[in-house]
C-alpha cells in the first residue's frame, strides 16, 4: 500500500511520481534524438524524399493537363461515345496554336506517343498546319488537316489527360493498357514484355540465391567449426572479393568466360570441347557472375548464426543415439535456419535490383527490371515508366520483407 | 558402497577402485578386477602432441556406482569424461564398457546418456520432443514413447511442462529436462559434465539431492564431473580427485576428507593448515616432526618414508582445540589471535603459531559466543591422529 500512496501523492516536494519520471525520460529521449538527428535528416533528404517523389511519378502525369488546358477541360463533359462536339475542336485548335508558339508541341507529342504510337507525329503535323484553320467548322477542318482527329482513341487519350493522375504507367508495367473506350485491356504482344521481365528478374534472383546457399552453407559450416587460426585465413579468402568492386569482378568474369577466354581455351586445350562453349552474354554468365558477387552476402549471416550454435547440441544428439547425419539434419540444421533465411533474403533482395552485371555479361534476354528502369530514365526519358517499374519492384521487396518478418522475425536478422 | 574401501594408492586391490600414478609400474593386479563395469586402461590423451592432458589413467567403475571426478579446471577430468562418451579419442590405451572395448564404437552406439554443462536442450523442440528424440532414433512404438516420456517427466517432477520450449523454462527446470532426457532411453551409463554449474547456490543444493535420489531410485551408474568439492562430497559413492592429468586419490567422501593421501588432496578437499617440517623420529603409526623455530609435533604417518625427509603436516581447522587441559593433548602450542571473523554457525580465527601467521582455526558457535579478540594470547592443541604427515607435493 505504501508504494501506491507514493505514486499518487508524489514525493515530499508534492510533484507526482509519474511527472518526475516523464521529465527524466524526456531529457533522455531528447538526448537520443539529437544523436540520430543528422542521419535521420540525411535519410529523409537523400533517400525518402527522392524515392517518394520518383514513386509519385508512377501515377502522376500532368503533361496534357497543363499543356492542353482548354482541350482537356472541354472534354471533361464528353460522353466518350461519338466524336466530341465543335467546342472541343475549337479548344484543340487554340491549344495547338499555343503549343506551337510556345514550342511545347514535342512534349505533348511524346506523351501521346506513349499511348498511341505514331499519333504524336500526326499531332505535330496538325499543330504546324493549325494556323491555316480559321473560324467556322473546326471539326471538319481539323479532320481534313489530319484524319487522326476523326478517330475516337486520340480523344479518349486527351480526355484522360484531364486528370493529373493516371494508372497508365502501372498498367503498362504489368502488360495492360487503356483501350479506345477507356477500358483496361491487355497490351498488344509487341508491348507486353514486362511480365516476362519481372518473372525473369525473380527467376534469376531465385537461381542465384539457391546457388549461393548451396555453395555458401558448407563453407559457413567449415568456418564456424574450424579452429580460429585456420578459419580466419579462410574468412579472409571469403571476404577478399567483398572488398573489390562488383564492376571489376564482373569485368573479370568477362575475361574468363568469353569465347577465347581462359575457361574456353583450357577446355579446348584439353580436348574436352572442340568449339568454344557459350558462357557469356547469356543466362549462364549472368548467374555465375551474380553468384560470385552475392556469395558473401548469403554466407556471412549463416556463419554468424552458426557461430552461436554450441557444439554440445550435436554432441547431445550423438550421445542420445543419433548418427552424424541425423544429428546434423534434425538438431544442427534447424538452428541455422534464421541465418539461412537472413542470408537468402538479403541476396534475393539485392539480386532483384541487379543492373550492371546482367548488362555486362548477360544477353538481351537476360536483362532484369533495373535495366528497363535505367533505359526509361536515361534514354527514353520516360520517367513515368521508370517510376512504375521501380515502384512494383519496391512493393515486391517490401512484401518479401513482410513475409520474412512474419515467418522468422526481423530481430533474428544478423549480418556478418 | 561399503565394500569400496579406499586402498593405499600404491597397493591396488582387486574388486574395488584403483588409481595409480603414472610413475608406478606394474598392472598385474588389474586383471583381478575383471567384473568392472567401466574400465579405463592405461589411458593417455594429448591434444597438441606435446603435453599430456591425461597421464596413464587406470580407473574401474562398478555397476550402479555414483563416481565423481573432482578437480580444478585443466586437470583432465572433462577430457576423461569426453573419452568415455566417445567425443575424444584416447591417444593411448583402451576403455572397456561391460568388458568390451569401446574404442571403435561411435558415440551414438555407446548407449551412454549425457547431461551437459549448458544443458544442450534442443531449442527448436518442445520438452516432449526433446525427450522423444532418443526414443525416435531407436524407432520405438509411439505408445511406448509416450509412456516413457511421461515416466521421465514425472521422475524429475515436470509433468505439466511437456509442451513448453526450453527457452520458456527456468534454469533449474531446464536442468531437470536435460536429466530426464539423459535417462529416458534407459542408458547403461549416465555422464554428467558439471551439470549444476549454471545454477544458483540454493537450487544447486536442491538439485544435488534430486540427482542423488534419482540415482538411488534407478540404480543407474553415474559418472559425474565437477570442480565443486561440496557437490562431490554430497552426492558421490566415490570421488576421484584429479590434478595435472593424474588421479591423486580415489575414495569415499568421508575417507577422502578424513584421510587425504597427499598434500594436494588435503588442500583441495576442505580447508587445511599446512606446517612444513622434517621427520626426526618414526614410531610405528606416528612420527615426530620438527617444525623449524617452533618445536616438535606428534603426527600420524601417512606417506613419509624415513627419518630426515621433509614433510608437510596437514591439519583441519575444526580439529584444533582452544585452551586444552594441560597434558590432554600431545601437541600444545601458544599462539596469538591475528583476526576473528564471525560466520554465524562458527567463528573463524586467523592466528600466529609455529612461525606461521596464516594458521586458521574454526570454533563452533554452539555454547554462546566464543570469546576471542584480535591480539589475545591463547593456547591451542591437537591430537597426533588429526595431524597427518604427508609427502610434500
Amino acid at each position: 500500500m505504501a508504494t501506491v500512496a507514493v505514486q499518487v501523492a508524489g514525493g515530499s516536494d508534492g510533484i507526482p511520481l509519474r511527472l518526475k519520471l516523464q521529465r527524466v525520460e524526456h531529457r533522455r529521449t531528447l538526448g537520443a534524438f539529437t544523436l540520430v538527428l543528422p542521419v535521420v535528416l540525411f535519410v529523409l533528404i537523400a533517400f525518402v524524399w527522392p524515392i517518394g517523389r520518383m514513386m509519385f511519378n508512377a501515377i502522376h502525369d500532368d503533361t496534357l493537363l497543363t499543356l492542353m488546358p482548354r482541350t482537356t477541360s472541354a472534354l471533361s463533359a464528353w460522353d466518350g461515345k461519338d466524336l466530341p462536339n465543335e467546342g472541343a475542336y475549337a479548344a484543340l485548335v487554340e491549344d495547338l496554336k499555343q503549343s506551337w508558339a510556345q514550342k511545347t508541341t514535342g512534349v505533348i507529342a511524346k506523351r501521346i506517343n506513349y499511348e498511341l504510337p505514331g499519333a504524336g507525329g500526326q499531332l505535330t503535323f496538325s499543330a504546324r498546319k493549325v494556323s491555316t484553320v480559321s473560324a467556322g467548322s473546326y471539326k471538319a477542318a481539323l479532320i481534313e488537316v489530319n484524319p487522326l482527329w476523326g478517330q475516337h482513341d486520340i480523344w479518349s487519350v486527351l480526355k484522360r489527360g484531364h486528370s493529373a493522375y493516371t494508372g497508365y504507367y502501372l498498367l503498362r508495367s504489368i502488360d495492360y493498357q487503356y483501350g479506345a473506350e477507356g477500358q483496361i485491356v491487355a497490351s498488344p504482344p509487341q508491348n507486353a514484355i514486362f511480365r516476362d521481365v519481372f518473372l525473369r528478374t525473380f527467376g534469376i534472383s531465385l537461381g542465384v540465391t539457391a546457388a549461393t546457399l548451396l555453395l555458401g552453407f558448407p563453407v559457413a559450416y567449415l568456418l564456424a567449426t574450424l579452429p580460429a587460426r585456420t578459419s580466419n585465413l579462410l574468412m579472409i579468402m571469403v571476404v577478399l572479393p567483398f572488398w573489390t568492386s562488383a564492376l571489376v569482378r564482373t569485368a573479370a568474369w568477362g575475361v574468363l568466360l568469353q569465347d577465347h577466354g581462359v575457361i574456353n581455351d583450357v577446355l579446348i586445350g584439353l580436348h574436352i570441347i572442340s568449339r568454344p562453349a557459350e558462357l557469356i552474354f547469356n543466362r549462364v554468365g549472368t548467374v555465375v557472375a551474380m553468384t560470385h558477387i552475392q556469395l558473401p552476402f548469403t554466407l556471412l549471416p549463416i556463419y554468424s548464426v552458426m557461430k552461436t550454435i554450441s557444439p554440445s547440441y550435436v554432441r547431445a544428439a550423438r550421445s542420445l543415439g543419433a548418427g552424424p547425419f541425423y544429428a546434423f539434419w534434425k538438431v544442427y540444421f534447424p538452428q541455422t535456419l534464421p541465418g539461412v533465411a537472413a542470408g537468402c533474403l538479403l541476396t534475393f533482395i539485392l539480386c532483384l535490383g541487379y543492373y550492371i552485371t546482367p548488362a555486362l555479361v548477360g544477353g538481351p534476354a537476360d536483362q532484369m527490371v533495373s535495366y528497363f528502369v535505367a533505359h526509361y530514365t536515361n534514354e527514353d526519358l520516360n520517367w513515368g515508366m521508370a517510376s512504375a517499374l521501380g515502384a512494383i519492384l519496391l512493393a515486391a521487396t517490401l512484401l518479401l520483407y513482410y513475409v520474412y518478418n512474419k515467418l522468422v522475425g526481423v530481430d533474428r536478422l544478423k549480418m556478418g | 558402497m561399503q565394500s569400496l574401501k579406499m586402498q593405499h594408492h600404491a597397493l591396488p586391490v582387486g574388486g574395488g577402485a584403483l588409481a595409480r600414478q603414472a610413475s608406478e609400474p606394474g598392472r598385474a593386479s588389474l586383471s583381478d578386477s575383471g567384473d568392472a563395469f567401466v574400465r579405463f586402461s592405461d589411458i593417455q590423451k594429448t591434444y597438441d602432441g606435446e603435453a599430456l592432458v591425461v597421464k596413464n589413467l587406470n580407473l574401474d567403475i562398478a555397476r550402479g556406482e555414483f563416481l565423481t571426478m573432482l578437480g580444478p579446471s585443466g586437470s583432465g577430468k572433462t577430457t576423461t569424461l569426453m573419452m568415455l562418451a566417445g567425443f575424444e579419442v584416447p591417444t593411448q590405451g583402451n576403455i572397456f564398457l561391460e568388458g568390451r572395448s569401446i574404442q571403435n564404437v561411435p558415440p551414438h552406439k555407446r548407449d551412454i546418456g549425457m547431461v551437459f554443462q549448458n544443458y544442450a536442450l534442443f531449442p527448436h523442440m518442445t520438452v516432449e520432443e526433446n525427450l522423444a528424440f532418443p526414443l525416435k532414433v531407436r524407432k520405438l512404438a509411439k505408445a511406448e514413447i509416450e509412456t516413457k516420456i511421461k515416466c521421465a517427466l514425472d521422475l524429475v517432477r515436470l509433468g505439466a511442462h511437456g509442451k513448453r520450449r526450453p527457452g520458456q523454462l527456468s534454469g533449474g527446470q531446464q536442468q531437470r529436462v536435460a536429466l530426464a532426457r539423459a535417462l529416458v532411453f534407459d542408458p547403461k551409463l549416465v555422464l554428467m559434465d558439471e551439470p549444476l554449474g549454471a545454477l544458483d547456490k540454493q537450487l544447486r543444493e536442491q538439485m544435488q539431492l534430486e540427482i542423488r535420489r534419482i540415482h538411488e531410485d534407478l540404480g543407474v551408474t553415474v559418472v559425474y564431473v565437477t570442480h565443486d568439492q561440496g557437490e562431490a562430497l554430497t552426492m558421490s559413492d566415490r570421488i576421484a580427485v584429479f590434478s595435472d592429468g593424474v588421479i591423486q586419490q580415489i575414495a569415499a567422501p568421508a575417507e577422502l576428507y578424513e584421510r587425504p593421501q597427499n598434500a594436494f588432496v588435503a588442500q583441495f578437499i576442505g580447508e587445511n593448515n599446512r606446517l612444513h617440517g622434517k621427520v626426526v623420529a618414526m614410531n610405528g603409526a606416528t612420527c615426530k616432526v620438527e617444525i623449524p623455530g617452533a618445536g616438535n609435533v606428534q603426527a600420524l604417518v601417512v606417506n613419509v618414508e624415513a627419518v630426515g625427509l621433509p614433510t608437510v603436516l596437514s591439519l583441519r581447522p575444526e580439529r584444533v582445540r582452544l585452551n586444552p587441559a594441560p597434558g590432554s593433548l600431545p601437541n600444545v602450542f601458544s599462539a596469538q589471535v591475528a583476526e576473528v571473523i564471525y560466520l554465524g554457525d562458527h567463528v573463524r580465527a586467523r592466528i600466529s603459531v609455529c612461525g606461521q601467521d596464516d594458521f586458521v582455526i574454526k570454533l563452533p558457535n554452539s555454547e554462546g559466543l566464543v570469546q576471542l579478540e584480535a591480539g589475545a594470547a591463547i593456547t591451542i592443541g591437537w591430537t597426533a591422529e588429526d595431524c597427518r604427515a604427508l609427502e610434500p607435493s
